[in-house]
């Protein structure tokens, strides 16, 4: 018992309560500790690593870290070539993922995942109270103003702002009938006790193609259906779409190897009434008609939703399939103030999803930026904790701008969401705003001000996009994509200067 | 009912998509993304590239150029396709005047979308042919 008493944060009043302990979870609890507002972070978990603890099921990530890159490992810049680690302040503490990875592959493996997180929470003195489940959420009008009360598996706690960090980590599946039966994705068992059968996956993203890949070498034969066609990764010039790693079974299909990749809605699933297997009846989109298929095993690759718990009760808004909550540009409930959400339910954050191309909030490489930007907004807006907001000198702006194109990080990692914002008041100089969210840029009003990013259009170009808030109309303005990323070129200052000349500055 | 069953059986009442199939509504849940935006929050942004294609499922928004509102809209209708049809940043805002629940399309789904599905195609034209005499009497 005496390594219980000293697990950190009991019951109580605590300023901030973070839940969870997975990437979204360690980033915020370590830069809101950075900035020096005191908070606490209740985990579920035994250790940190979040889904990663369990998924994805056959053992890499998706997401990359090049432990040998174009720029210097541990800088800023190799932020956008690793895309594991999570963010600090300090540079002894940056670009912990590479020095754990044996090099066999640059997608890390879950374990490696995992001491990469455990790492970096020892290493900053990240402190979490692990095996204490969130169970329900209320609130409360007392003396200390209005609070969240979180019961918890370890006793009743009070906060007056809540992160959630929890992933979208609950199993779902659609109610067609009989898909019961089948097994979820979370479920699967180990690839060789598929050996010499027939399975059908419900789904075409890229859980199913990642379990259809892990049982390529096992299974008899492939099925893997869902109402819409599947989308490959290198299609979309977007993480939307199945990734490279698992596009083997879609080559099978085409060139006719035993795997079937169908648009069809799925009508149900019976138990073949000699109970060896199942009947998948499915219906084509094409309204070429039905199809069933005889299978020995049947899996739902149909996703996952997030485990909001009471909160929609609470009057937490959600949307869409996974259910997230719906959100404001600065990661909080859009309908119950004082809730943010951290790690992948960032996402339902959806910012200006342009071309239809959303965030790598899914992903740590979005989130970790997310998170650190949410951190600031809880100091500034509940704790009066202002950012540094250095003075920029207007003869440096061109050069800043050009280099934060060609290397900064949160802006490459969230394309079209995160910004890099300048402002021009008159009585306070020119001055860095830091990375904020785009979305709440075109929508905020203030001084005149430049906001920075990098978009693209699906089309496979990424290109620099500059947003001017000039007198309160906001006006975009396209630079032509380099094809090396290099915005120091004279083309791209240029342009940049252009930009700055509507601002009445702009030399150098 | 959850999710994109109840999508569906929402949206198998709209004109847009009378003529479709179950299947294909279930397509048409499954490749438009479902948004949710409070009240007062900006959906379709003046000048800004890259919007998609709108049908409202819940709520009332309100159609703003320069700040000066010219129509509202609500469930069942659409809005977004005039700046994609002709490849132009919106020319007006879209702000929801109560919390909104859409389905979206991303500007470059919409035309494989409307070729796949023609009969949504003329369902489209009959709305935009009904919007554009009931602008021609407010002129006269």
């Amino acid at each position: 018992m005496a390594e219980l008493s000293e697990r950190p944060f009991p019951p109580g009043d605590y300023p901030v309560i973070v839940v969870g302990s997975g990437p979204g979870g360690l980033q915020v609890s370590y830069s809101l500790g950075r900035l020096g507002v005191a908070h606490a972070v209740l985990s579920a978990d035994d250790a940190p690593g979040g889904m990663f603890r369990r998924w994805p099921f056959f053992q890499r990530l998706l997401s990359w870290t090049k432990p040998y890159a174009p720029a210097l490992r541990g800088s800023r810049g190799y932020e956008r070539y690793d895309w594991n680690s999570l963010i600090p302040n300090e540079d002894e503490h940056r670009a912990v993922m590479p020095e754990l990875m044996d090099g066999s592959s640059y997608f890390p493996s879950r374990p490696e995942m995992q001491q990469g997180l455990e790492a970096f929470a020892a290493r900053t003195g990240i402190a979490v109270r692990y095996g204490c489940r969130w169970e329900a959420t209320g609130r409360e009008d007392g003396a200390a103003g209005e609070r969240f009360v979180l019961e918890t598996s370890d006793g009743t706690y009070r906060c007056q702002v809540l992160v959630l960090a929890v992933g979208v980590a609950e199993p779902w599946r659609p109610e067609t009938p009989g898909m019961e039966l089948a097994a979820h994705y979370a479920d699967t068992r180990s690839a060789d006790t598929y050996a010499d059968k027939r399975v059908f996956i419900v789904g075409k993203q890229n859980s199913g193609f990642e379990l259809a890949t892990g049982l390529l070498p096992w299974a008899r034969q492939i099925v893997l259906a869902s109402p819409s066609p599947a989308r490959l990764s290198v299609n979309t010039h977007s993480l939307v779409g199945i990734r490279a790693r698992y596009v083997q079974p879609y080559e099978d299909h085409v060139l006719g190897g035993g795997v079937a990749i169908l648009d069809a809605s799925i009508d149900a699933i019976e138990r073949r009434s000699d109970g060896a297997g199942f009947v998948v009846r499915t219906r084509r989109s094409d309204g070429s008609g039905e199809m069933d298929f005889e299978m020995d095993e049947v899996i739902a690759a149909t996703g996952f939703v997030t485990p909001l718990r009471d909160l929609p009760a609470l009057g937490v808004a959600t949307f869409g399939q996974s259910r997230l909550p719906a959100q404001t540009p600065f990661w909080e409930s859009a309908s119950v103030p004082g809730i943010y959400f951290a790690g992948t339910i960032g996402q339902g954050s959806r910012g200006l999803h342009k071309h239809g191309i959303p965030a790598n909030s899914g992903a740590v490489n979005g989130a970790r930026y997310n998170a650190r930007c949410l951190a600031g907004q809880i100091a500034r807006t509940h704790f009066g904790i202002e950012p540094a907001r250095p003075e920029i000198e207007p003869a440096d702006l061109c050069d800043i701008i050009a280099d934060e194109l060609t290397s900064g990080p949160e802006i490459w990692n969230q394309r079209a969401y995160l910004a890099r914002a300048i402002s021009f008041d008159a009585t306070v100089g020119v001055r860095d705003d830091g990375i904020v969210p785009l979305a709440w840029f075109v929508d905020a009003s203030g001084p005149n001000a430049l906001a920075v990013t990098l978009e693209t259009d699906g089309s496979g170009e990424v290109y620099p996009v500059l947003y001017t808030r000039l007198g309160g109309l906001i006006a975009e303005r396209r630079l032509d994509p380099h094809p090396l990323l290099d915005y120091r070129t004279a083309a791209a200052r240029r342009a940049i200067n252009e930009v700055l000349g509507q601002f009445g500055l702009g030399l150098g | 009912m959850a999710g994109r069953d109840e999508i569906v059986d929402t949206i198998a009442g709209f004109a847009l998509f009378a003529d479709l199939t179950t299947p294909q509504l279930q397509e048409v849940a499954h490749i438009f993304e479902e948004q949710w935006h409070p009240a007062e929050e900006r959906v379709l942004r003046q000048g800004l590239s890259g919007s998609g294609f709108y049908v409202i499922l819940e709520g009332t928004c309100s159609i703003r150029v320069d700040g000066e509102e010219r129509a509202t809209l609500s469930r069942g209708e659409f809005f977004g396709e005039v700046s994609i049809l002709l490849g132009e940043p919106p020319v007006a805002d879209v702000v929801a005047l109560t919390p909104l629940r859409s389905l979206v399309l991303a500007g470059s789904g919409v035309e494989p979308f409307l070729v796949r599905h023609p009969q949504v195609m003329y369902r489209m034209l009959q709305a935009s042919a009904r919007r554009l005499r009931n602008a021609n009497r407010w002129r006269s």
